[in-house]
């Protein structure tokens, strides 16, 4: 396995809320290795959108707070470190794609302006030497005739342009970890693949880690080296790509896969997952799937741990520990 | 034999040319589409955001007025009905919309929202109208306590199960679903297309379902259209289109489907965004981004033609 770039342990977040407190994150692990792909997925409200906010410590407080845990990266605990260090390391080493390009771009100032503005700030260029390098970035993630797109406004572009000048940006200060958080969920299928296409060939050619967030497994299937599922706050199953899809260790995996549509397939009935993903101010004790789970038994009244398997795998169910893998 | 078939239907808009410019562009949205739905089967309507597909579905339901066409439902001349006689036709054909949260009123009860078009109609009226109401909730999986309560206290799902109690509250014949499950978790979209599934089973629905997402059109359609700015490119029974998709715009979006198989590296087989519908290129509107592209499309628009039996392209590389 690659050299640990990103080691999440035991993360808390949590959201006080008028009704309670949400335990939108709670005791999440996983790590990320240099130029290794993770896949970080769930259905809405499982907090793996929270888990990448954490990581970048954009979880705004109140009415959220970073209960406990670490974020080491590179050996250093970002959780500790100054506000003024964090600032460095945003950027510089870890960038963030966020899923609606357009509420993330400035809309009153050109998209190569932002780009430069990055640049200028992160790596302390001269206005000339600065807009040289946007360019630059705006014909690397394949913006066709970038001098003139360079004085764009956000509102100018297509979606899919939009995304690629997020990307642009991130990637601006050559970062050691890409966070994308949905990057191509509001996106056509078409226009999906070129961005899908583009943060794979650019991540080889580039030799950067990403952490891909989404709820689409068949983009995960695509392009992560590893799979992280979170249900509920926390994480349910680890595995790498081929073995999740081949055999998935928690029920919820395999629900997942199951329901997705299948093309050239025609079945009556698409397999579902019954009811829905718990209130995270009220989870249910015991294992948290248990309710919509097909294959409970009585063990599961009980909170599972997350079970060390073979292969580097991890699954947070008690079948795994009568059955094995 | 169709319960709706529209000929020729077009829309256009004029864009609006800014605050010192007079007259803006013409906009076609919807530019020439003859669409057939058949009783008790489901057309799926497929095309990137942009193509026309949501400006069709809202033509149909006259939610917007076509510029030229016909459009008949059930032997009846639509576009003709005014008044009180429109209000009764209107009955037939309902929707469902893609965003469970901005489609429901908030401040107005399920109950209230589901039993709206009953009192319109007047379908039942009394303790009649909860009575229906609380069978409509049990027909869409929803307990009948959810009938006073908010749409805020549900999921998503659960809110697109109310959306659809409202549509059926009518006893429509058509339902048109624009995007129906593309806001909704993969778990729960598959609960929502299996509801659909048995309601059309249980009820004779018609559907019109569009989409964006293939792999879910695949699996619910009987048949499937493709729309590229405004026009159709091709039309098939679901399964031929999947296994052998004829023009090249089909081709590509079946190709960028990311499918679940670890490894298989995705390629985008489409280049480029939709062109603007204020700039449709001339010839062959789909020429600028196909791979196949020749001489002759850039200059002559192909039609949608037979190639055989079922199965209509709009393609030069398909002629004859």
């Amino acid at each position: 396995m690659a050299e640990e770039l990103l080691k999440v342990d035991s993360l808390k977040t949590v959201f006080r809320t008028e009704d309670g407190t949400a335990r939108a994150v709670d005791g999440v692990s996983f790590t990320v290795g240099r130029g290794e792909t993770v896949g970080l997925v769930g259905e809405s409200g499982c907090g793996k959108s929270v888990t990448a906010l954490s990581i970048m410590r954009l979880i705004t407080d109140p009415p959220g707070r970073i209960e406990s845990g670490s974020v080491i990266f590179e050996g250093r605990d970002l959780l500790s470190i100054s506000e003024k260090e964090m600032r460095k390391v945003r950027g510089n080493d870890i960038s963030i794609v966020f899923q609606e390009p357009l509420s993330s771009l400035n809309p009153v100032f050109t998209c190569g302006e932002q780009i430069r503005e990055a640049i200028a700030l992160h790596q302390k260029l001269g206005r000339g030497e600065s807009k040289k390098k946007a360019i630059e970035m705006l014909r690397l993630v394949r913006i066709p005739d970038p001098e003139k797109r360079y004085g764009s406004y956000p509102h100018q572009m297509s979606g899919g342009m939009r995304q690629r000048v997020m990307i642009a940006m991130a990637l601006s200060c050559q970062p050691k970890l890409l966070i994308a958080d949905e990057p191509s969920t509001a996106l056509d299928v078409s226009v999906q693949a070129q961005i899908i296409e583009l943060l794979a060939e650019l991540r080889d050619s580039m030799d950067m880690a990403i952490l891909l967030i989404t709820h689409d497994l068949a983009v995960v299937a695509q392009m992560a080296d590893r799979v992280v599922v979170m249900y509920a706050g926390a994480v349910v199953e680890e595995s790498p790509v081929r073995d999740l899809f081949a055999s998935p260790a928690h029920p919820y995996t395999k629900g997942l896969i199951d329901s997705l549509p299948k093309l050239g397939q025609y079945l009556d009935r698409l397999p579902m997952i019954p009811g829905t993903v718990p209130d995270p101010i009220d989870l249910p004790p015991g294992c948290r799937f248990s309710d919509r789970c097909p294959r409970r038994f009585e063990k599961c009244a009980a909170e599972p741990p997350l079970f060390d398997l073979a292969g580097g795998r991890r699954a947070r169910c008690w079948l795994r520990e009568r059955e094995g893998l | 034999m169709s319960i709706l078939a529209a000929r020729g239907l077009k829309k256009y808009y004029r864009s609006s040319g800014g605050l010192f410019l007079r007259g803006g562009k013409l906009i076609r949205a919807v530019d020439g589409v003859d669409i057939d739905l058949e009783r008790g089967k489901t057309l799926g309507l497929v095309g990137e955001s942009g193509c026309g597909k949501s400006t069709l579905a809202r033509l149909l339901l006259r939610l917007e007025e076509p510029t030229e066409g016909t459009l008949e439902i059930e032997g009846t001349d639509f576009l003709s009905l005014k008044g009180g006689e429109l209000r009764r036709a209107r009955r037939m054909i309902q929707m469902i919309f893609q965003d469970p949260y901005s489609s429901l009123n908030p401040r107005l009860t399920v109950g209230s929202t589901i039993a709206e078009g009953i009192r319109i109609h007047r379908l039942a009226r009394g303790a009649e109208v909860e009575r229906k109401v609380g069978e409509l909730l049990g027909k869409v999986g929803l307990p009948r306590a959810a009938i006073s309560r908010y749409p805020h206290e549900f999921s998503g799902g659960q809110r697109q199960r109310i959306g659809i109690a409202r549509a059926l509250a009518v006893e429509p014949d058509i339902i048109v679903a624009d995007e129906p499950v593309s806001s909704l978790d993969v778990s729960v979209q598959a609960q929502i297309i299996n509801l659909l599934a048995d309601l059309q089973k249980d009820m004779g629905l018609t559907y019109l379902f569009v989409a964006h997402d293939l792999g879910v059109v695949q699996h619910v359609s009987d048949r499937i259209s493709v729309m590229y700015l405004g026009r159709m490119v091709e039309s098939a029974p679901a399964g031929e289109m999947f296994s052998a998709p004829l023009h090249p715009y089909t081709e590509g979006l079946i190709a960028s489907i990311p499918t679940a198989e670890p490894g298989r590296r995705i390629r985008a087989a489409i280049k480029g965004d939709v062109p603007s519908p204020v700039d449709i290129p001339a010839g062959c509107a789909f020429r600028t981004r196909c791979p196949k592209a020749f001489g002759r499309c850039g200059e002559e628009t192909p039609g949608l033609a037979e190639v055989s039996p079922g199965r209509q392209v709009a393609c030069w590389l398909h002629e004859g």
